[in-house]
């Protein structure tokens, strides 16, 4: 009988050689995905996978706001209802509607300290249909993410599996552990400064100071269950460097006010510069 | 050839006793008396059977049914009756919009060319009988070809009676002569006469009835002959939905409120489904119980003044009309537990707002989105935890101040539509062209900021008008690049001016990795207070 079940389960493999890799092997059903926003971070993780957690961390000025920003931005675009839980009251509904979020289809929930959060996300959750749920943990003090119990992650996981719901948590450190399906790292690498020394034909334009243009942000897959690491972390080593560069994304994020020579075709305050043109501020904050 | 006509006549007995039944159905399975009168000298105005058995009768006097132990006694509510009636004429329109509003316990119905969309006269009384009872109201109805003999009919005999075309004075000969209402001088000369019956009535001789009653007593007899054709008195079908609660001992506990919020709510429910609307919205009116404050005051001014009883209002709006009135009791619960009344309650008047029900096809290619009447609970859940004015959606405002937007309620359907809007321009080429702000993420991506509200207070040293060194909660650094200022100011015609320079500024802070503690900060100059602030961190 064994014997005849092995040559059965040969003579299937070998049929199906080149089609499909190891037929008898059980492969969990990979998560759909949804597009970041940012190409670089998509072609990075696959995009943001829908029923888990994905957690996004990184220092001040690291970017993760940006991504976050980007995220709903590509949500909204494609018709679906989203849903941030700010921690901190730190979402900035005009800049997030330059980067081209849609606010009517944003259910924000301005909350005043985590414990808010966390239930505000909860009951989200359980209602459920929204197709992104953002938690903004960044601005809250890090000892009290840091409290977050393991067993409440595990609770927002199970809450979201099996649903099409992508749940992003925004926080300055990893907490979510194992729970999270994707974790992203953010850090901020060159800060582009334009017309710095610069001399103007009148003060009236601008004081000589230098202008935020943007800066380049690496993002690196921490843990992916979609995309396993190519690398293999050794014990005792604390990171590993083998193939970084494969886990890792860089992008650039463009300050607000920065419009290309394209889309704004030459600044009308300042006299003809053709050389900085593209560097140029065309409108001012607030 | 025309369809013959067909009338349906509603009777609702013991009308008074039904319609405080009505809203409290416990009462049903116990001896009750309803008393109404000026104050001291109550009456028994009606009484159930088991009252009856228990030897109650009517025109007792209050304090005579008070020996009756078991006896539950109910003041006379003239609202609940109205609110009765109001349900009764929904029963009604649900059937058909052709009602006249007879008297608070009688409905004349035209159920012409109702039977291919019901079946025969008899199926239809069943159907009027069957929702009239889903009401809380047992009803009598008769169907006949006139309606005048319906409405009599259906006042003398109970079920569901169908008088046969050609045959209504056979079922009226039986009857009474006070069955048709006659007027008290009628009534006695037919008593004088020996009339006590339809049929007798019918006998009579018209030109002789005529000479001695006049024209009412000729009409009064065709009636009884089952001749009395007359039109409807068409009703409009109201758009008002209210019910009523007095409670006889003010309540100031949620969980007893809710029970009767609750079937309130269902009562209305129940009414605007008849109709085929739903609720928009629900206002709800408390009666509340007059304070304590003034108890004990005798002064003669303050006898003679009846003290007006405060209210305490409550309004529910509803992004999508729903008839779940389970939802709307979590929603009113979640309202008057974030705003609880301040006294105990002793009267509940809720009305409710109608609106067609809402009409929804999904589409292949718009994504899912919350279901509204889950939304709308989940979003009063959150504003419980958060408070009112913290969830919901962003709006902009029309100014040049920073951070200038207003929440404002997230709606479902808003979404939707503007949501579908986008879907469809989805599938246009030309869709970024189009005015879209959208960004595909071959473009690169705009920088956030992460805003600090309110702004954090800062020190700033200047160094030739530009920052050289800030400091602000309890961390200091050097600024390695400034870029402002970004002078802007508003609003100097109003009571609330404001200018600020603001700044873009990188700053490495002192005494910590520089590779880890550089910042990108918005800074602020506030020119009116002369105060520099932290407005956001770039992030």
């Amino acid at each position: 009988m064994l014997a005849t079940s092995n040559a059965l389960r040969l003579h299937v493999e070998s049929a199906l050689a080149g089609r499909i890799a190891s037929p008898f092997r059980f492969q969990e059903p990979q998560p759909i995905t949804a597009s970041v926003g940012i190409s670089a971070v998509d072609q990075l993780a696959g995009g943001l996978p829908r029923g888990c957690l994905t957690e996004v961390f990184g220092g001040i000025s690291s970017g993760i706001t940006s991504l976050l920003q980007a995220a709903l931005a590509a949500r909204t675009a494609n018709a679906e209802v989203c849903a941030l839980v700010d921690a901190q009251d730190s979402f900035a509904p005009g800049c997030a509607q330059f980067a081209g979020v849609s606010l009517q289809q944003l259910l924000w929930v301005r909350c005043r300290n985590v414990n808010q959060a966390l239930r505000s996300v909860d009951l989200l959750l359980h209602g459920g249909g929204f197709s992104l749920v953002a938690v903004d943990l960044s601005g809250a003090p890090a000892r009290l993410v840091r409290q977050i119990p393991l067993s409440f992650w595990f609770r927002l996981r199970r809450t979201v599996e099996n649903t099409s719901t992508i749940l992003l948590v925004l926080s300055r450190e990893s907490n979510a552990k194992t729970c999270a399906s994707l974790v992203l790292r953010m850090e901020r690498e060159a800060v582009r400064w334009s017309l710095q020394d610069r001399q103007y034909p009148s003060p009236d334009f601008h004081t000589p100071a230098s202008l935020l243009d943007g800066w380049t942000t690496a993002a690196e897959m921490i843990r992916s269950k979609a995309r396993r690491k190519n690398n293999v972390a050794m014990i005792g080593c604390a990171k590993t460097f083998a193939n970084q560069d494969a886990e890792t994304a860089r992008f650039d994020l463009r300050s607000n006010y920065f419009l290309s020579v394209d889309s704004a075709g030459g600044n009308p305050l300042l006299p003809s510069q053709p050389n900085h043109l593209e560097n140029e501020r065309t409108q001012n904050f607030g | 050839m025309l369809p013959a006509a067909l009338f349906g006549a509603v009777y609702v007995p013991n009308f008074i006793l039904q319609a405080i039944g009505r809203s409290e159905p416990e009462l049903r399975t116990q001896p009750l008396a309803i008393i109404d009168g000026p104050p001291p000298t109550y009456q028994v105005v009606a009484l159930n059977r088991l009252a009856e058995i228990l030897g109650v009768a009517r025109g007792m006097t209050k304090a005579a049914v008070s020996q009756f132990a078991q006896v539950t006694i109910r003041t006379r509510c003239r609202v609940r009756e109205e609110a009765a009636h109001a349900a009764l004429l929904d029963v009604a329109w649900s059937i058909t919009p052709r009602v006249e509003d007879a008297a608070l316990d009688t409905l004349l119905i035209d159920i012409s060319g109702l039977t291919s969309l019901f079946g025969d006269a008899r199926t239809i009384a069943r159907e009027i009988a069957s929702r009239a009872s889903t009401f809380g109201m047992h009803v009598h109805v008769a169907i006949s070809a006139n309606v005048e003999t319906a409405r009599i009919v259906a006042r003398a005999l109970p079920g569901p009676t169908i008088v046969p075309a050609g045959e209504e004075r056979r079922f009226l000969e039986t009857l009474p002569v006070r069955m048709l209402s006659p007027s008290q001088e009628l009534s006695d000369i037919f008593d004088r006469w020996g009339v006590t019956t339809c049929k007798a009535l019918a006998s009579l001789p018209v030109l002789s009835l005529s000479e001695c009653v006049g024209q009412e007593g000729v009409r009064l007899q065709a009636i009884a002959s089952g001749k009395g054709m007359r039109p409807l008195l068409l009703a409009e079908p109201a758009q008002h939905f209210e019910e009523w609660f007095e409670l006889d001992e003010a309540v100031d506990d949620l969980e007893a409120l809710s029970f009767l919020l609750g079937r309130l709510l269902d009562q209305l429910s129940a009414r605007l489904s008849a109709r085929a609307l739903s609720i928009a919205a629900v206002q709800i009116n408390f009666e509340l119980q007059p304070s304590f404050d003034k108890a004990f005051d005798t002064s003669r001014e303050l006898l003679r003044v009846k003290p007006t009883a405060r209210t305490f209002s409550c309004n529910l709006e509803l992004p999508v009309p729903t008839r779940d009135s389970k939802l709307l009791l979590k929603l009113l619960r979640l309202r008057l537990q974030s705003r609880p009344p301040d006294a105990p309650i002793q009267k509940i008047n809720m009305a409710a707002q109608s609106s067609l029900a809402r009409v929804t096809q999904g589409s292949l290619f718009v994504p899912t989105a919350p279901d509204p009447d889950k939304l709308e609970l989940t979003i009063a859940r959150i504003a419980a935890v958060v408070g009112e004015g913290n969830v919901g959606s962003p709006q902009l405002l029309d100014s040049h101040r920073p951070d200038a937007f207003h929440m404002q309620k997230f709606s479902i359907a808003t979404a939707e539509v503007h949501a579908s809007g986008r879907a469809s321009k989805r599938f246009t080429k030309n869709n970024l062209q189009n005015g879209s702000n959208y960004h595909s993420p071959t473009e690169t991506p705009a920088i956030a900021l992460h805003v600090f509200r309110p702004p954090v207070p800062a020190r700033v040293r200047l160094q030739g008008n530009k920052p050289v060194f800030a400091s602000f909660q309890g961390c200091s650094g050097k600024v390695v690049h400034a870029s402002g200022p970004w002078r802007s100011s508003g609003q100097w015609w109003e009571d609330k001016p404001w200018q600020e320079d603001a700044w873009d500024l990188e700053i490495i802070f002192s005494g910590e990795s520089p590779a880890t503690h550089r910042g990108l900060y918005r800074f602020c100059y506030d020119g009116l207070q002369e105060k520099w602030f932290v407005r956001g961190v770039y992030d």
